[in-house]
């Protein structure tokens, strides 16, 4: 609101004439110092101080990514270090989380598992985005069969519960590389259905604008439009994207982790030590709970994260 | 000053083809653009003549395209070129200015790169400073205050004119021969509106410059243009040197045109207009398309389209009427001469 206030004197200025202009200048002025530049950088900043929960929850993830980057300096214990002396203990000083059926310290192992799920989180999530991008711009621009074939082939993608499709990509490359790859070949190429969906409709209504077929009347090639004019202008809905497609891909993990077809022991993932515990979930509730836990916090955080860019980059839900 | 002409357009067809049926936006429309003229195109909404002008610059969509005619830009027919050899004139020996400066700019590039790209597009060799100091200087020239500081504004940093401004600099920092102005002052207020059509006027003569402005204000053209086209259903109607065309009006059309305008003085309870709408196009009626609304209608307007002849010297009329007596049944004003 403040913005406009401080805008309002230099609409009214343009009516004098060219030597009368000055007042206008000056007002500009006061508010690009006033820093009305709209830069990212202040807008998160403006986040931060309004959206509590959104700037807890950056702090929580940027604390996870630390404790998964020195997990080995944090932990304890190794990642697979046993000890059949005190298997199956509860939370105790020695042992924060307590032990496991083979006695490995659950803290460590989530400080370990951490990294799995970070790492499967963020990377296929940028794969399946770039693949989106590129899929959608194509189908909004180009339009035609172009179109038909892209969005069909998305259908298709979008069809399947996306649950089994990760299942059928995981056991046909199973045979052939590790699991963490796997992972994050299966996730890339289901996520980028829905990223390419989004694109493209923004691509449709963006390419009729104005600026577009200026740009287009100063002779700038296809190529060129599509990734300098349309592609920055979709980049708020795609940030928010990102950060929702984030927590869903470790979801996704440690769903098939759990299942047994993800990580593979004796590597940690939350998922997979939830399943580890599942036999023992009434007698050591805390080998389940720890995991479990783990993986609620870091997609709850990413998740308000996700709302809150939302409410700060989406123009059309600004309110304030 | 040579008189060759930047652009003719011959026979000019552009139609949107859609569900319905041929829709024939510009039919057959014949314009000519002296170098170093401001040619007006004239006409109410829907006439056409935006058409004319994306025809001119291909940005024409699906379903709309050229159906036929000839666009000359130097004696090089553009409906001929492939989308990249047309897309190498845009921007280089023909720009176009927008209605809207509010969103013919793309608010997340700052608004000196955008007007960077036009030469970096056009000039592969020159380099980012050089293109940098060109863009300044070209903001300069259209008058745009602390060029180096609105170099890297936003769009929405800057006020309508300011924006005009830029878009004007972007569309003429490659200097090409022919402007094409798309109602580029409907959008802004009368003052600046003021500043813009002089600023394109001088502008114009100071880099021997054409340009083509489309507008539906009478004004306007009264105010810059050499030559006037008036533009009806797709079809040119009445073509003459400004003074000529507000003196000795002949078309009815034109006529009313000129007798909707408000003047001072005038019974503000009563406007005058032209009865009726303008046609349907997709059913144009078989004789003149101003028919159901002339006040002159003959027999013969209803059957057959009347074709355009030279009622005077460099006056050309669609009229049957024209070669008569011009004031026979005018409309008791004497157009805008007085203005």
């Amino acid at each position: 609101m403040k913005k406009t206030d401080e805008k309002m004197p230099s609409g009214a200025e343009t009516k004098l004439t060219g030597e009368e202009r000055a007042p206008e200048k000056t007002a500009q002025e006061l508010a690009s110092e006033i820093g009305e530049k709209d830069g990212l950088k202040e807008e998160l900043f403006r986040m931060c101080r309004q959206n509590h929960v959104a700037a807890l929850s950056a702090a929580v993830i940027l604390i996870i990514i630390l404790l998964a980057v020195f997990a080995p300096v944090i932990a304890p214990y190794k990642e697979a270090e046993q000890d059949l002396m005190s298997r199956l203990q509860g939370p105790s000083m020695a042992h924060l989380f307590g032990t496991d059926e083979l006695g490995r310290d659950v803290f460590s192992r989530i400080l370990y598992g951490a990294r799995v799920s970070l790492i499967v989180g963020i990377f296929p999530s940028i794969i399946s985005l770039v693949i989106g991008i590129v899929m959608g711009l194509l189908a909004g621009f180009i339009g035609g069969w172009v179109d038909y074939v892209i969005m069909r082939l998305a259908d298709i993608m979008l069809s399947f519960p996306s649950l089994l499709l990760t299942m059928v990509i995981m056991y046909t490359l199973g045979r052939f590389s590790n699991s963490i790859v796997c992972i994050f070949i299966a996730l890339s190429l289901v996520g980028w259905a829905s990223v390419s969906r989004v694109v493209r409709s923004q691509t449709l209504s963006l390419k009729e604008t104005e600026y577009v077929e200026a740009a287009r009347s100063i002779g700038v090639g296809s190529g060129k439009i599509m990734f300098r004019h349309i592609l920055p202008n979709c980049i708020p809905s795609l940030i928010v994207l990102y950060t929702l497609s984030v927590p869903s891909s470790i979801l996704s993990e440690s769903t098939l982790s759990f299942l047994g077809i993800g990580v593979q022991p004796p590597a940690a993932s939350w998922g997979l030590m939830v399943n580890q515990s599942k036999q023992f979930l009434f007698t050591q509730p805390w080998l389940a709970l720890a995991p479990s836990l783990a993986i609620m916090v870091i997609v709850l955080a990413f998740n308000f994260l996700g709302d809150g860019l939302r409410d700060v980059l989406d123009p059309y839900m600004k309110t304030q | 000053m040579s008189t060759e002409n930047v652009l003719e357009i011959r026979g000019l067809k552009s139609s949107f083809f859609t569900d319905k049926g041929e829709v024939p936006a510009v039919n057959g429309v014949d314009l000519v653009i002296p170098r170093g003229k401001i040619v007006g195109l004239v006409g109410e909404s829907g006439c056409g003549k935006s058409m004319t002008a994306k025809s001119v610059m291909g940005l024409l969509k699906y379903p709309g395209r050229i159906v036929e005619g000839e666009i000359l830009l130097g004696g090089k027919d553009l409906t001929k070129l492939s989308d990249r050899e047309l897309r190498e004139h845009c921007g280089k020996d023909i720009s176009m200015i927008f209605q809207e400066p509010m969103t013919s700019l793309n608010p997340v590039l700052k608004v000196g790169r955008q007007v960077q790209e036009t030469l970096l597009v056009h000039d592969k060799n020159i380099g980012k400073e050089e293109a940098k100091r060109q863009v300044i200087d070209i903001f300069k020239k259209v008058g745009i205050p602390e060029a180096e500081k609105r170099y890297s504004c936003y769009p929405h940093e800057l006020s309508g004119g300011l924006r005009q401004r830029v878009m004007i600099a972007m569309a003429m920092v490659c200097r090409p021969a022919l402007l094409i102005a798309d109602e580029p002052t409907t959008a802004l207020d009368v003052t600046i509106e003021a500043q813009i059509l002089r600023l394109m006027k001088d502008l114009c003569r100071q880099n021997n410059m054409s340009v083509l402005i489309i507008t539906h204000n009478l004004g306007v053209v009264a105010e810059i243009c050499d030559d006037i086209y008036v533009m009806y259903a797709g079809k040119i109607m009445e073509h003459a040197p400004v003074f000529e065309l507000f003196d000795h009006t002949r078309h009815p059309y034109t006529k009313g045109l000129l007798a909707s305008i408000p003047r001072i003085g005038d019974n503000p309870e009563f406007l005058h207009t032209i009865p009726g709408v303008v046609p349907n196009m997709l059913h144009l009626p078989k004789g003149c398309a101003f028919a159901n609304r002339c006040e002159l209608v003959q027999e013969r307007c209803r059957s057959q389209m009347p074709e355009l002849v030279t009622a005077a010297p460099d006056h050309e009329c669609r009229c049957f009427l024209a070669l008569e007596e011009e004031d026979q049944n005018g409309t008791g004003r004497k157009g805008g001469g007085d203005r």
